[in-house]
């Protein structure tokens, strides 16, 4: 497959140090891709002057989805910034694949891990297509020559956020839920291995929330693709994640699976908040009922 | 230490700094005053100045000038520097836009406009000649401004006001060059009026518009708490009871009349009502009642200084004020720029 | 024209449907580099352009048919024709060609910089910059053509690096790029002022003419300059025109795909603040120009491109109309320059964004 071997030619070139471990996950269409890991060492992060995120050191599970939850102002946005570049480390550092991800380059770097900021915002009149096609970007050369492979993943990124019918559509005659969807797959067009996304469900209600997180989960599963996410839904982050990291004041206080860091003592300290736990009879994933301030 | 307890300690500062920003900027505006009278290309005693304004004696040179050149100069400044104060505080707070002066409304192109149209048409050369003209034209432009600006659904919404002005003082300025490409003598007289200069300002003059920056300042202090709401943005403000046409009206009523007066007086001075808020607002917060109070004393120190500085430094020759107030205020605004964090664009 | 764009769309969306059989074609159908759109206004600004190149050549003082343009343009034609032509004529209307394409390709990138319609060269003190110093030169060192134009350019520069300068706080922020230069305008134009009413009058009024701005005195060796500065500026354009495709969709989303900000709009902004400065060293600061031609081709063409070509397009044809009126139209003993007429298409243009602008006034 043309996709796949054009993919694995750029990893490998990029990456000569990269250790190609096989996802052992069953795939239909046999494609694997080589996990990358992307870590966190001892970062802390300010914003003028302030520290936000303090001495955190965080490993991201390759192939899983990962949720980063917490109250306001507690760093999960700064964090995730940290990870994907966008934020330079006070101290500590960010490694990708055992490389600090500040001395390589940008395109190199955006090929393997992708954001998603909270609020993007994109040029008046430009269609859905147009806009997919913009994250193709950092696996453009100088002249931006545009190639099939390009057009192979965007018509891809359409069809997994169902978006397709969309394609000719400006932006703004959208919703806010299909709008949302014509983000991610901008997202997806990039074809990282890593998406960070910054509250991908603001602003959307139950239903599109829950499309936008299936298609992530698809993507997971179907292509093997790290997701990180920062939710603030705390019943939807434990639905949906296999990792969950709970974030209070600038420190990471607890992580682990949705059970094990979904608990009430770990509501009441990072939330203020006195709950119960149940058992989603859906998901089966931990739930939390909320029983008034802690 | 608990929120609450920080709040009010934080507020009272605020308090307290307001009021000795507005009693620093009253005790320099007498001082500026005084120099204004006393400093000039001839050189007279500061202990001149009282026997000169309240006990003349006929005869004495010194007296004259100060009665004759520098008392009328001097109040012209004070009224000008204080109407463009002001008038910069409203526009800004109206535009909710920093880099709103009141020029903006096209006043200063119009009375530009009057003032060519009286110098070549009508041959008048003296700067209280042309007053009414100018104030005319200032009016005028500034309600085509309006009245483009308020076409459309939102009514005159600070963006559309904007362009509005742009438009009419882009299209106005046009039409001046034209006029003073083609006739040099109408050149020759205009191009000293449109640098904006106190020189040879008399108190018949002061006398023509001290009306209309009264009638000025009224609708300015009516419009400050007005203007606090507006700040919020035109969905909160109605939400809060504002009605916004009736703000809108007021303030460019105010921003008419005052820098209308202004530029009738002086010619066009537009920087004064640019910078004089943002030095201001630093010091009183941003409350617009305060910003305008405060603006109206700092304004005309402001006009004052530029015109003594003007004044001395080729003395026995003049600088006009309105090309010092800029060279000296631009730095200033710079430097504030720079102190500021600044949200994005 | 509506109409037309419908069936386009409508093809668009038929040929995406069939995702699973053709992906490459439908991808390929809407998925050209230049829309179909884009490129009909192109082709319509060009014969625009063309026709007003041979108007302008035909008409004047002396009206020359078509056939005798063409014969002269290619070498033959009699020697007042040549004379008309060579001289006086073509050389106008190439200047305005180059000018118009580093105005409109300036302003265009200005705008997509700043992220606001209202932002421009003129109004960020770029042009006081130029006219102090080509007035200086003008009025006090009595200097003429070249070393006016260099001054010019000297000037802007200046103003432009210390802008900049002042700006930097360990980042760049549109907002405070623009106040900086709101202030540095102001003390350019009370400068201007002092020098304005300290000359003789004569020396105003030419001083005057400069800074209005316009075609006149067109020489070969302003021409030379501005093709050499295009061939130079140009390309640069082109291969940072990807990257600010991608800074349209916000920093953040920039810096994730792979550009690094801060150079790339450095960059953007030298290329913009090169092309505006040697512009206007030449023509002066013609008002306007940079300012609406890249909102009007982008309104022209949609689809949220930079649009570059179609701006460049655009400010062509103001220009050359510009001067064709302010030739021929206005009707007054003395020579006027193309200056006064686009100031004059300042408003009606900012009427029809009143018109047109949505509740925040935003556009991109």
């Amino acid at each position: 497959m043309t996709h796949a071997h054009a993919h694995a030619h750029a990893h490998a070139h990029a990456e000569p140090q990269a250790q190609a471990h096989a996802e052992p996950q069953a795939q239909a269409q046999a494609q694997t891709r080589p996990a990358h890991e992307l870590r966190a060492d001892s970062v802390t992060l300010n914003y003028g002057g302030r520290d936000i995120v303090s001495n955190v050191s965080f490993a991201i599970p390759g192939g899983k989805v990962t949720v980063i939850v917490g109250a306001n102002a507690c760093g999960k946005s700064t964090l995730l910034r940290g990870l994907s570049r966008l934020l330079r480390p006070a101290s500590g550092h960010v490694m990708l694949d055992g490389r600090d991800i500040h001395s390589m380059p940008s395109k190199e770097v955006a090929q393997v891990v992708g954001i998603l900021p909270q609020s993007p915002i994109a040029p008046e009149g430009i269609t859905v297509r147009d806009l997919v096609a913009r994250g193709r970007y950092p696996h453009q050369g100088w002249f931006q020559r545009w190639s099939a492979a390009d057009d192979v993943a965007v018509e891809r990124a359409l069809t997994a956020t169902d978006t397709v019918e969309l394609a000719s559509q400006r932006l703004e005659e959208l919703s806010g839920g299909q709008r949302q969807r014509v983000w991610i797959a901008m997202a997806l067009s990039q074809d990282p291995d890593i998406l960070l996304l910054d509250e991908p469900t603001t602003f959307l209600d139950v239903r599109h929330q829950l499309d936008a997180l299936d298609v992530l989960a698809d993507l997971n599963r179907e292509r093997g693709s790290t997701i990180v996410m920062v939710l603030h839904e705390l019943n939807l982050a434990a639905r949906y994640a296999d990792h969950m990291v709970l974030m209070h004041e600038g420190q990471i206080i607890a992580a682990g699976t949705p059970t094990e860091v979904v608990t009430a003592e770990r509501m009441r300290e990072a939330f203020a908040l006195e709950s119960q736990i149940i058992s989603d009879p859906v998901s089966r994933s931990p739930m939390v009922i909320p029983v008034g301030r802690a | 230490m608990t929120r609450t307890a920080l709040t009010s300690r934080t507020m009272l500062s605020l308090r307290t700094r307001r009021w000795v920003a507005l009693a620093v900027a009253f005790g320099l505006l007498v001082i500026v005053l005084v120099l204004s009278l006393a400093l000039g290309a001839r050189g007279i005693e500061i202990s001149q100045v009282w026997p000169a304004l309240f006990s003349p004696e006929a005869g004495n040179n010194d007296h004259l000038v100060i009665r004759e050149l520098r008392l009328p100069r001097t109040i012209a400044g004070l009224l000008a520097g204080l109407a463009l104060g002001v008038a910069g505080s409203v526009m800004q707070g109206v535009t909710r836009n920093p880099l709103a002066d009141p020029g903006l409304l096209g006043v200063n192109a119009g009375a530009s406009l009057a003032v060519v149209f009286a110098i070549s048409v009508l041959s008048i050369t003296n700067p209280t000649g042309y007053i009414w003209f100018a104030f005319a034209g200032a009016a005028a432009a500034a309600s085509v401004v309006y009245a483009i600006g308020s076409l459309g659904r939102e009514g005159a919404t600070p963006v559309k006001l904007v362009l509005a002005g742009t438009a009419v003082t882009a299209g106005i300025t046009s039409v001046i060059s034209l006029i003073l490409i083609s006739d040099t003598d109408t050149l020759n007289t205009f191009r000293f009026w449109s640098v904006g200069s106190l020189a040879s300002r008399d108190l018949e003059a002061v006398r023509l518009v001290i009306a209309f920056v009264i009638g000025g300042l009224i609708l300015a202090a009516i419009s400050g708490r007005m203007l606090n709401l507006v700040a919020l943005g035109d969905d909160l403000a109605r939400g809060l009871g504002q009605r916004i046409y009736v703000s809108r009206v007021v303030a460019a009523g105010a921003v008419v009349l005052l820098c209308g007066s202004a530029t009738a007086l002086a010619g066009p001075i537009v920087f004064v009502g640019l910078v004089v808020p943002h030095i201001v607002r630093p010091f009183t917060g941003p409350d617009y009642r305060w910003i305008i109070a405060v603006s109206a004393v700092v304004g005309p120190s402001l006009l004052l200084i530029a015109d003594i500085v003007g004044r001395l430094i080729v003395s026995p020759s003049e600088l006009e004020a309105g090309l010092v107030v800029a060279v000296i205020g631009a730095p200033v605004m710079i430097a504030l720029v720079r102190r500021v964090k600044l949200a994005g664009l | 024209m509506s109409r037309m764009l419908k069936r386009v769309v409508a093809r668009g969306a038929g040929r995406a449907g069939d995702v699973s059989g053709d992906v490459q074609s439908g991808a390929a159908a809407s998925r050209r580099r230049i829309s179909s759109r884009t490129l009909r206004i192109i082709i319509g600004l060009a014969v625009l352009t063309v026709s007003l190149v041979l108007v302008s050549i035909a008409v004047g003082a002396y009206t020359l048919s078509l056939p005798d343009i063409l014969a002269t343009l290619f070498g033959g034609g009699t020697p007042s024709d040549r004379f008309i032509i060579l001289r006086l004529r073509l050389p106008r209307v190439l200047l305005a060609i180059l000018v118009g394409v580093a105005f409109g390709i300036a302003g265009a990138l200005f705008q997509s910089l700043l992220r606001n319609a209202l932002a421009s060269p003129d109004i960020i003190g770029i042009s006081g910059g130029a006219s102090v110093a080509a007035v200086l030169s003008l009025l006090v060192f009595g200097a003429t053509g070249l070393v006016v134009s260099v001054s010019a350019l000297a000037g802007a520069l200046v103003v432009a690096f210390t802008i900049y300068l002042l700006a930097w706080r360990s980042g760049m922020n549109g907002m405070r790029f623009v106040l900086i230069g709101v202030g540095i305008a102001f003390m350019a134009q009370a400068v201007l002022g002092y020098l304005i009413t300290r000359g003789n009058v004569r020396d105003a009024q030419q001083a005057l003419v400069w800074m209005v701005g316009g075609l006149g005195g067109a020489s070969w060796g302003d021409i030379l300059t501005m093709a050499v500065s295009l061939i130079v500026l140009l390309p640069a354009v082109a291969a940072l025109a990807a990257k600010l495709r991608m800074l349209q969709l916000g920093d953040d989303l920039a810096a994730g795909l792979g550009v690094s900000v801060q150079r790339s709009r450095l960059a953007l902004i030298v290329v913009a603040v090169a092309l505006v400065a040697i512009a206007t060293a030449l023509v002066g600061p013609l008002a306007f120009v940079a300012f609406v031609s890249a909102p009007i081709a982008r309104r022209l063409v949609g689809g949220g491109s930079l649009a570059l070509v179609p701006s460049a397009l655009v400010a062509i044809v103001l220009v050359l109309g510009a001067d064709f009126v302010a030739q021929h139209l206005i009707a007054t003993g003395t020579q006027v320059p193309a200056g006064i007429v686009t100031g004059l298409i300042g408003a009606p243009y900012l009427l029809w964004l009143i018109s047109t602008t949505n509740r925040e006034g935003r556009t991109s």
